[in-house]
Formats: structure tokens, sequence, C-alpha cells
């Protein structure tokens, strides 16, 4: 990519954070609970995208792990320090996801993002039991002494934190595998990728980070049950937040989280009733209008003024600038 | 004949109830080009792909360099030295040329990033003749500059063994003479390669032996001329009136 839009997005980013830092001193509660929601979406769809983008699977397990993170906030919120718990969160959906991902990064397409959307149910279904037959009452309460602003700064730190692992590992050969992945999983395998060993470990950091997010929003709620940690149409919104972005580019999931939170926002106040609908009416506008997202939007509209390249200039390659 | 680099032994793979290779065993000496021949359907790319691990043998043995490499998965095979070519060409389509084979430089038996490998990269794809398309998508390519590219790609990762699956199928007569001198220079190097071809001319010019099969069975083996002329493989190619 060229340094000078590395600049600009870079640039972008730090007075998005410094803008995020600053609103609980300055904005209402309507600001801060917009500025919580921004964040918890772009850190998900990054999170996801950080996985799903190069490699090509789709995973519709995004709430399956940001359930669980709620859930360990829930039953250890109060036993444990708050670094504690939401190491242990982070800690329970990257082994969670290694179990997983076992299991079914073997399958392709369309197995996958079925397996993946079954999986969240299974968890919801397997909670309720669990909470209903062994725990005596199917919902929770968490009392924390956490403050909404202390949410926007802990997701602030958290969105920073995986823009900062999602560009690393982009320049990794890490990163480099996983895009041969999901360009011919096959050639990877025969070019010397350890291709089940790379899934899962990316798999394994982008559901963390989705556990994280969980964790940090859980007190938020003060009542939560499984219906509201566990409800799929999260993996849907996310899922669709990161392809209206881009989800080939580190910064394309969050061009879609910014006017998608809007909608929502907008769908939800004005037309609660029909709000299912919207949305599946939105989806389908997306996935017809703009296939390749933002980024393949903007790229395609700038290919189209600049004059073709000479062959000779060759941009500099992750590695090489990671040096 | 010196050592065996690659030793296949009483090798088979069924699909259900078609056995498609059926107990082959050849050797295939250090810095010889070994061609593997038969009709449609007699296993060649078959046992390309057990020799690669794509496909699991049902038993047997394939030692390259005193290692066993059944069982191994794809990688692992791939780091110990055997690197492949697909029939039916497979590029990485979202990556330029350059990046193609600094993909296959990453991950191969001497893993290279950075400056050094897109040197490598660049001479690779000099080597095969496209370092002028080094920044085009290689999705974008014809489909003999895509096989080109895949070349490069195979040789990046420095292999002992080269696994060719009809890599000169489907180029013109020019492409060809270029194609079967690329081969030859890269025997010069001591390259070790054996070669699934239809293309007799590049056959009789290039191989040391040859080894055909007709359903699944090794028929016959020796140098391209006495191996061609044997009754089995006249049989197997024209029917037993051709014989």
């Amino acid at each position: 990519m060229r340094v000078g839009a590395n600049v600009i997005w870079v640039a972008l980013g730090v007075a998005g954070l410094a803008a995020c830092v600053a609103v609980p001193f300055y904005g209402s509660g309507y600001a801060m609970s917009m500025a919580i929601n921004l964040l918890m979406f772009a850190t998900l769809a990054t999170a996801w995208a950080m996985f799903s983008g190069p490699s090509g699977y789709v995973s519709l397990a995004t709430v399956a792990f940001f359930g669980i993170g709620a859930y360990t906030v829930a039953v250890l919120g109060e036993a444990l320090p708050w670094p504690v718990v939401l190491a242990c969160a982070a800690l329970f959906c990257a082994l969670s996801a290694l179990l997983v991902g076992l299991a079914t990064l073997r399958l392709r397409g369309v197995y996958f993002v079925i397996f993946t959307f079954g999986l969240a149910e299974l968890m919801r279904q397997v909670i309720i039991w669990y909470e209903a037959n062994i725990g005596g009452s199917v919902g929770r309460y968490v009392f924390l002494d956490i403050t909404q602003s202390q949410i926007v700064w802990q997701l602030t730190a958290l969105v920073a934190g995986v823009f900062l692992t999602g560009w690393l590992i982009s320049r990794s050969r890490l990163g480099r595998a996983l895009r041969m992945i999901g360009d011919d999983e096959t050639v990877a395998q025969h070019c010397g990728v350890n291709t089940t060993l790379v899934k899962l470990v990316v798999f394994a950091i982008s559901a963390a980070f989705i556990g994280l997010v969980g964790a940090i929003v859980a007190p938020r709620w003060t009542y939560i049950d499984p219906n509201i940690a566990f409800n799929p149409v999260l993996s849907f919104q996310v899922l669709i937040m990161a392809l209206l972005g881009g989800a080939n580019r580190l910064h394309g999931p969050i061009l879609g989280v910014i006017p998608m939170v809007l909608l929502f926002e907008y769908l939800s106040a004005n037309f609660p009733n029909h709000f299912s609908i919207l949305l599946g009416l939105t989806f389908m506008a997306i996935v017809y209008l703009v296939p390749k997202g933002i980024v393949g939007l903007t790229a395609k509209l700038g290919a189209a003024r600049r004059p073709k390249p000479m062959p000779s200039t060759a941009p500099a390659t992750g590695e090489e600038a990671a040096r | 004949m010196s050592r065996p680099i690659l030793h296949i032994d009483r090798l088979k793979r069924s699909f259900g109830g078609l056995i498609a290779v059926n107990e082959v065993a050849f050797d295939v000496a250090e810095g010889e080009i070994v061609g593997l021949l038969g009709p449609n359907g007699s296993g060649k790319t078959t046992v390309m792909n057990l020799i690669s691990g794509a496909l699991k043998p049902d038993h047997g043995t394939i030692r390259l360099d005193g290692v066993d490499l059944v069982g191994l998965s794809p990688h692992r095979i791939t780091r110990h030295g055997a690197a492949r070519t697909f029939q039916l060409v497979r590029v990485l389509g979202s990556m330029s040329c350059l990046e193609n084979v600094i993909s296959g430089l990453a991950f191969g038996r001497e893993p290279m990033v950075g400056a050094r490998a897109r040197d490598v990269a660049m001479a690779l794809l000099e080597r095969v003749g496209m370092a002028a398309f080094a920044d085009t998508e290689s999705g974008e390519l014809t489909y003999i500059n895509q096989k080109r590219l895949e070349l490069a790609r195979a040789l990046a990762a420095r292999p002992r063994l080269l696994l060719l699956d009809e890599w000169l199928a489907g180029l013109n007569p020019t492409e060809m003479y270029e194609g079967v001198d690329l081969l030859h220079s890269l025997r010069e190097e001591g390259m070790t390669m054996v070669l699934v071809e239809h293309v007799m001319d590049a056959i009789r010019s290039l191989c040391d032996r040859c080894v055909v099969m007709n359903a699944g069975v090794k028929i016959a083996e020796g140098p391209p001329e006495a191996a061609l002329a044997d009754p089995a493989v006249v049989r197997a190619y024209l029917g037993d009136d051709g014989a």
C-alpha cells in the first residue's frame, strides 16, 4: 500500500481513539451509549475479519465467543479481580476456539458457516439447560462497580489492541499463510504451510478479542440470560458490517461499522417492530450492491482515476517494511 | 546409476472399488529425470498425489532421501524437499506474481522473508521468463504464464525432487521448445524430476528413464525408446491389434 494512505489511516485512527477517550468527559449519556456501540462493533468486526477476511472461512460463531466472555463475567465477576476476570474470558474463548477449530476447520465453505452457526445455538441451549436444571435460575445478575466511562475506556484500549494485533499478523508469515489459505488451501499446503496450525492460531486470537468484548460490556446489562448473551443476530450484524466495509483490509470493517451502527440505531428507534425485516433487506442490499465492500468500491474509483502503474515500481512487501 | 533419492515400493491406493495405483514400485536416482507415462486414467496423477501427500496410500513405501513420506502431511513433505505443480494449474490468484513466488519461499525447505526473499523471487521469475510480470496479478495471467509461475513457485521451495504434472501440456510448439530448454537447464543443475507427460518428443528429449502405467499397474520401465517399444505399452495405447 502507498505510504501516504497509511499515514492518513493511522492519523484517522489516533484521532478516533482520542475522541473515544474524551467522550465520557464531554458527551451525554446518549453519546456514551453510542460510543460503546461503535467501539464494541468496531472491535468485533475487526476481530472477525482478522480470521475470516483473509482465510475466506466465514464464521457465524461470533456470538458464541461473545457469550462465553459475558458469562465468564457473570460467574467469576465478583469472585476475582477484574483484570483476572478479563484474562479468564480471553483464555476460555481461545481454548474453546482451539477445540472447535480442531473439529470444524477441516470443513470448507458453507459447511463451516452452518457448523459455526449451530455451535453458537448449541452454546445457548446448553447454558439454558444448565442454568434451569442445575443452576436453578435461567438469568444471572451482574453487579459490578464498573461505570459506563470505564467501559468506554476499556473498549478504546481493546480496539487499539485489535488493530495493532491485526497489523502485526498481516505483516508476518502467519498473515501471509492465512492469505495463501484464502486463495487456495491446497497450494498453501504444498508450499509448506501447516494450514491447520495457522487457522487454529488466528481463529483463537480472533475469538479471544471477541470474548473480551463480551466480558467488557457485560456489566452494562446488570442482568443477563443466555438469550441476551448468545443472541444470534449479533453474529450476522458483525458479518454484514465487516462485509460492507471490506473484510480483506485491516481498516475495512470499521468503514462498515460506522454506517451500520447508525442505521441499526435509527431502525430500532423508529421501527422497533419491523427491525428484523429491515435488517434482512439491508443485508440483501449490501450483498447485491457492494459485494466487495466500501474498500473495494474506493479502490475501484481510485484505479479508474489513476493511470496504470508501471511494472517496475514495486510496492514494498509487508515483511520487508516490518524489518 | 547414482544412489536413489526417491524409493517407491508396493504402493497401493484405491478409491472404493477402483484400484487407482496397484503395487507400483520404482526408484529415481539423484539428478535423474523419470517420465511417468500411461493412457488417461492409468493412475499417474494419483502417484504424484501420493508422493506429494495430497492423498494417503492404502499401503506401500515412499522414501525421499531416506525419510518415509507415508503419513506425512503435504506441508511436511514440501519442507522435506518435494515440490510440485498441478495438472490443472493453481496460482494464488489474489497476489502478484512476485508475491506468489515469495509465498513459496516463505515456507519452503529454506524459509526466507524480507529483501532477500524479494531478490531470490525476482531471480526465479527471471529464470522462468516471467520477470516482466512481477507486479501483475497472477489471476490475470494467461494459462501458459500461470504454468511458468507455478514452476517458479515450486522451485522457490528449494526442492530435492520436483514433481511436474503435465507441465508441458497445452503449450504451442515455440513455448514447448522453451519449456523443454528450461527443464534441461534445471537438470544440468542436478535437479531430480518426475514428470507426468503425454508429449512424446519432450519425453524422448528429457527423460533418462520412463515408467509406464496402465490401469494402476506398472507395465514397463526403462529408457524412453525401449519402454515405448515394449509390447505391453503398445497394447495399452493401441489395443491388441496394434501389437
